[in-house]
């Protein structure tokens, strides 16, 4: 589904973000991306989502080779992403009903198939009957399950997070994972970009660790001393 | 995309735009109100050159000669010469004034009717006012009816009534030009004041352009509520613009009937035509278009999201 090859990527202020990243992360896999802030992680994931373009190497998502893509076409390509953000990116004058509908709207669905797959975007996060709430007036773990109903209600093959815990506490954190794995047990490609390597660890799915723009671990059972960076 | 889904998305985002043009009266009456002003201006000035050449009788085609015989010619001879003159293919029409009818006229209209009583007879000749063809109007062809006229030797004078004419004719040039200028100026202006309204709304709504292009959103699906404002706007400044010039010629009509009758005419102002309506909204709503597209391609490709 998403393969790295030899990637690198230096911003405009000089900054080398990734330095020579290679992996390959298969359909249905559920991947974690670990490291320091500053370690890359973010870079990845914009990197999959078009929102930044390589120096050097190749991002192929879906077969597709992210450098060749028309800017033209980038706006079809991430309707085939699902985006998690740790600032959930909410629009806080329109409820809820409206910030999940934002991608079926945008891929011009029908409004009545939009009304039912909101509903069940909204149930499998397990705010059914919030439509009508505005983001600002739920929790903050509220407002992450929003995001992952954002994120997911286009039915993605693929779905990336960046750090969708940070704002919340273990048990809200587990149980946002949780949700990211029943996603993945129905098909769903998902990477997750995360410090928390306590609740990494304790899902035990593949983790790639990144330290100043390299990978330096890659395994689909990690061991101790791979997470042990700090 | 089927039509249903498409016409869909497009009310969706008509409606979206209508609510937020609701949702903010203040701000969006004061720019109605300057785009229907630039608007009701060129569309006042057309009226007017309408009016002015629609009270004047449409004179501005009527270029007469006055042909006048010798006074020793016989009505019978002035006949005959009428009906010569009527059979020229430059010619529309001629309409003989015996000397008895123009002195009749002379006495009612000219305010010398008691003077008039004095004269023993009748000092005025027979007259044949001879209308041109209007493609035959021109200063050439009216010199060769002139030469014409001139070389019977029953005829004494003949005088083009055409110089007034023509100073009448370039003053309506000189105002049509000026309502062109105007036109293009204040449109001009309409799209700036559109594009204007359109960036600022493009730096508030940032945040929703951003995520919006985030979860897959066209340029085109972005750019789409932000037309239909300009077009609101454009189209809403025409409406009202109407409503200024039917309020004006409401409240211009009686004075300038009663000014019409001090001259002896029963002119009534004209309100806009169909035709000028229809132009004033259609103008209006592609100037709100093409201002709101011209904002919009400029301030959107630069909003791009950012994780």
């Amino acid at each position: 589904m998403i393969v790295f090859d030899r990637v690198s990527k230096r911003y405009a202020n000089g900054r080398e973000a990734l330095n020579n990243v290679s992996f390959t992360v298969h359909t249905g896999e559920m991947v974690f991306l670990t490291g320091r802030s500053g370690a890359g992680k973010s870079t990845v994931l914009k990197l999959i989502a078009l929102l930044e373009r390589p120096t050097r190497g190749a991002v192929v998502v879906a077969g597709r080779n992210t450098q060749s893509l028309k800017s033209r076409h980038v706006a079809a390509y991430r309707r085939h992403i699902g985006v998690v953000f740790q600032d959930h990116k909410l629009l806080a004058d329109r409820p809820v009903y409206d910030n999940v509908a934002l991608p079926l709207a945008v891929a011009a669905t029908p409004l009545k198939e939009i009304d039912r797959r909101v509903r069940a975007a909204l149930d499998q996060v397990g705010l059914l009957g919030k439509e009508r709430v505005l983001p600002l007036e739920l929790s903050v773990g509220e407002q992450q399950r929003v995001g992952i109903a954002r994120a997911v209600v286009s039915k993605p093959p693929l779905l990336i997070a960046d750090e969708p815990t940070g704002n919340l506490d273990p048990d809200l954190s587990l149980e946002v994972m949780r949700l990211f794995r029943r996603f993945q047990d129905v098909g769903v490609t998902v990477v997750i970009a995360s410090h928390d390597h306590h609740l990494v660890r304790e899902f035990g799915q593949r983790v790639i660790v990144l330290e100043n723009g390299q990978v330096q671990g890659d395994a689909a059972d990690p061991l101790p001393s791979v997470l042990a960076y700090r | 995309m089927s039509v249903a889904v498409a016409g869909g998305r497009h009310l969706h985002a008509l409606l979206g735009s209508l609510g937020r043009l609701a949702r903010n009266p203040l701000a969006t009456l004061l720019t109605l109100l300057v785009i229907a002003l630039a608007l009701a201006l060129p569309t006042a000035l057309r009226l007017f050159v309408t009016n002015a050449q629609a009270a004047t009788g449409n004179f501005a085609n009527a270029i007469d000669l006055s042909v006048f015989l010798k006074t020793d010619v016989p009505l019978l001879k002035a006949q005959q010469l009428a009906q010569a003159a009527q059979r020229r293919h430059d010619v529309a029409s001629v309409t003989l004034i015996p000397a008895d009818k123009g002195l009749e006229d002379f006495r009612t209209y000219s305010g010398f009717g008691d003077a008039l009583v004095a004269l023993k007879e009748n000092p005025l000749p027979h007259v044949l006012h001879v209308r041109p063809r209007p493609e035959d109007s021109s200063a050439a062809a009216l010199d060769a009816l002139r030469t014409y006229f001139n070389a019977w030797p029953e005829v004494d004078l003949v005088q083009v009534d055409s110089e007034w004419v023509m100073r009448f004719n370039a003053i309506l040039e000189v105002l049509r030009r000026l309502l062109l200028i105007a036109a293009v100026l204040l449109g001009v202006g309409v799209l700036a004041v559109v594009g204007n309204t359109i960036r600022l709304e493009i730096a508030a709504r940032r945040a929703e352009i951003e995520v919006t292009k985030l979860v897959g959103g066209s340029n085109a699906f972005v750019r789409r509520p932000f037309l239909y404002t300009g077009v609101l706007y454009g189209l809403g400044g025409a409406l009202l613009a109407w409503g200024i010039i039917a309020v004006t010629v409401a409240v211009l009509g009686e004075p300038v009937t009663t000014l019409a009758r001090l001259y002896g005419s029963r002119y009534l102002l004209q309100g806009p035509a169909a035709l000028d309506v229809g132009i004033l909204l259609g103008a209006g709503a592609v100037l709100g278009w093409l201002g709101a597209w011209i904002s919009a391609a400029r301030h959107l490709r630069s909003i791009e999201p950012r994780a």
